[in-house]
């Protein structure tokens, strides 16, 4: 299953300065683990030591942010669009 | 080439430390933190605040700003009034009460502030447009200080917005860009724009801009602790959208301590939230120190921040100063809106009805203590949020003919 990741500025070191990547997986655990494979260091720039997301990333499958999904177990079909974004404070 | 900000010398990671040069940079390359100013300050006196403008550049030796800030041209927020609220005292059973009143800023909310030391940097960087997602308040203190710079701004608000701030953010020229969907949706996008050539040599306030601009709230402690006379209030009640602002009054309070300006006594910070988006005052209840995000539901539109980025940060101060975070509901907000406008002739906005209500919620159920030296935040203006006062609050008493008989029948 083919989806498409977009990859925030700060990360794009490791994607050869592209903004967004493909990537593959049933779930989102699975994209990211594909994703390190393909840009290797990305992964643990997302997850903590514990194989969580960090504190500080949101991450969307589609329109939703994971944390009101199934975090990392949260279903990626075909064709979705996977969002990496820092949070930001200040409204 | 070296950019002049004053005494802050770098960028520092607040999860991890790390450092960066000062630079339109927020977050942290290894861990994902947010980036906050750091600093070198030199020997700054009371005496040198005190012969400073009656704006928040009288502290400009404390913030990210070159030392000539206060001759360009900006709004000049700050030095709004600390108001000695007797009768909202006596009401809750509160000794000795002030509302530090923002309203009073110069587009009516607490963000002129920050938005003021955001442009500093935007100039700084030789950006044209200045941008932000924004609850309301902050399109309108963009759009103003943009106007006044001389920069361009297109501001990103939730399309579903109070018609005064509308009006407000479009006032002052530039784009104002309704979006379908939640604060919390309209920030993803700018977190997006941001990384796109669309949003070239854009500074967005509260983003790519976030570490100088959030500085800007530290002004709040500085001025109450000069209001009360170079000391700190024992207990504040602050809002909490994203928690930006009260982390920055904690920042704020320890920094004057530090370098000797106030005495080192003890405060208690206490945060406030509309309980239809109640995710730091639900996390601090049940004892998490995570914030599970949330969809927003309230009149309390300023404050609705359903992904709070700074939550874990105002858990851990209400933890360490001994406050709470609490929330009340929408009811209680507009019941609130009332009582500190019938006792002290103040007008809030839903943000400051959630204070007070908050303060009174606290004072009722004994966790404030009646005899310390309190301070509640109003952090923006009634006339923005009208339609919180409805029904026969909205209407005159009675409508008669100009006759001394109408009038007494009336009465
Ligand atoms: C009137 C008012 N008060 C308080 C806040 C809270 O700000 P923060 O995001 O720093 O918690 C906001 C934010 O938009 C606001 O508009
Ligand atoms: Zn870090």
């Amino acid at each position: 299953m083919s989806v498409s990741v977009r990859i925030p500025t700060i990360l794009r070191t490791y994607t050869g300065g592209n903004a967004e990547v493909s990537g593959e997986g049933a779930t989102l655990r699975d994209v990211l683990a594909k994703l390190d494979s393909d840009y290797p260091g990305i992964g643990a720039r997302i997850l903590d030591e514990s194989g969580k997301i960090r504190r500080f990333v949101n991450v969307y499958v589609g329109e939703e942010d994971v944390r009101f999904a199934e975090g990392l177990d949260t279903p990626a079909p075909d064709g979705t669009q996977i969002s990496i974004i820092p949070a930001v404070a200040g409204g | 080439m070296s950019h002049d900000f004053g005494p802050a010398v770098a960028l520092s990671c607040r999860e991890c430390g790390a450092r960066y040069p000062l630079g339109p940079s927020f977050a942290c390359l290894e861990c994902f933190g947010p980036l906050e100013a750091a600093y070198e300050f030199g020997n700054v006196t009371r005496a040198d605040i005190e012969s400073g403008p009656a704006n928040i550049w009288r502290y400009r030796s404390l913030l990210p700003v070159p030392a000539d800030v206060a001759t360009k041209p900006n709004m000049n927020p700050g030095w709004t009034k600390l108001v000695k609220a007797g009768n909202l005292g006596q009401a809750l059973g509160l000794k000795s009460l002030y509302v530090k009143d923002d309203s009073g800023n110069p587009t009516h909310s607490f963000k002129d502030r920050v938005v003021a030391i955001a442009v500093e940097a935007a100039r700084t960087f030789g950006f044209h447009t200045l941008s932000c997602s924004s609850t309301g308040n902050l399109a309108g203190a963009v759009t103003a200080a943009a106007a006044r710079a001389g920069l361009d701004a297109c501001v990103f608000i939730p399309a579903n917005l109070e018609a005064a701030k509308i009006a407000m953010a479009r006032v002052f020229g530039g784009k104002l860009i309704g979006i379908e969907g939640t604060y919390d949706e309209v920030n993803r996008f700018c977190s997006e724009l941001i990384g796109d050539p669309l949003g070239d040599k854009w500074g967005f306030v509260n983003v790519n801009l976030r570490p100088y601009y959030a500085e800007g709230s530290k002004t709040l402690a500085y001025e109450i602790a000069e209001q009360l006379g170079w000391r700190l209030p024992e207990q504040i009640i602050i809002p909490i959208a994203s928690g930006s602002q009260l982390t920055k009054i904690d920042k704020g309070f320890k920094e004057l301590v530090a370098l000797g300006l106030v005495e080192d006594t003890p405060y208690k910070i206490f945060g406030a939230q509309a309980a239809g988006c109640s995710p730091v005052s639900t996390a601090y209840k049940a004892g998490h120190d995570v914030v599970q995000p949330v969809k927003p539901d309230t009149i309390a539109k300023s404050l609705a921040i359903g992904n709070p980025a700074d939550g874990p940060y105002v858990l851990d101060i209400a933890r360490r100063t001994g406050g709470a975070v609490e929330d009340v509901t929408d009811p209680e907000i507009v019941a609130a809106i009332k009582l500190l406008a019938s006792t002290e002739g103040i007008f809030a906005e839903t943000a400051g009805g959630v204070t007070v209500g908050v303060l009174k919620k606290l004072a009722e159920s004994g966790r404030l203590d009646p005899e310390a030296e309190t301070v509640v935040l109003n952090t923006g203006d009634g006339l923005k949020t009208l339609d919180a006062i409805t029904g026969d609050d909205a209407k005159p008493t009675a409508v008669i003919r100009p006759s001394l008989d109408a009038f007494r029948a009336a009465v």
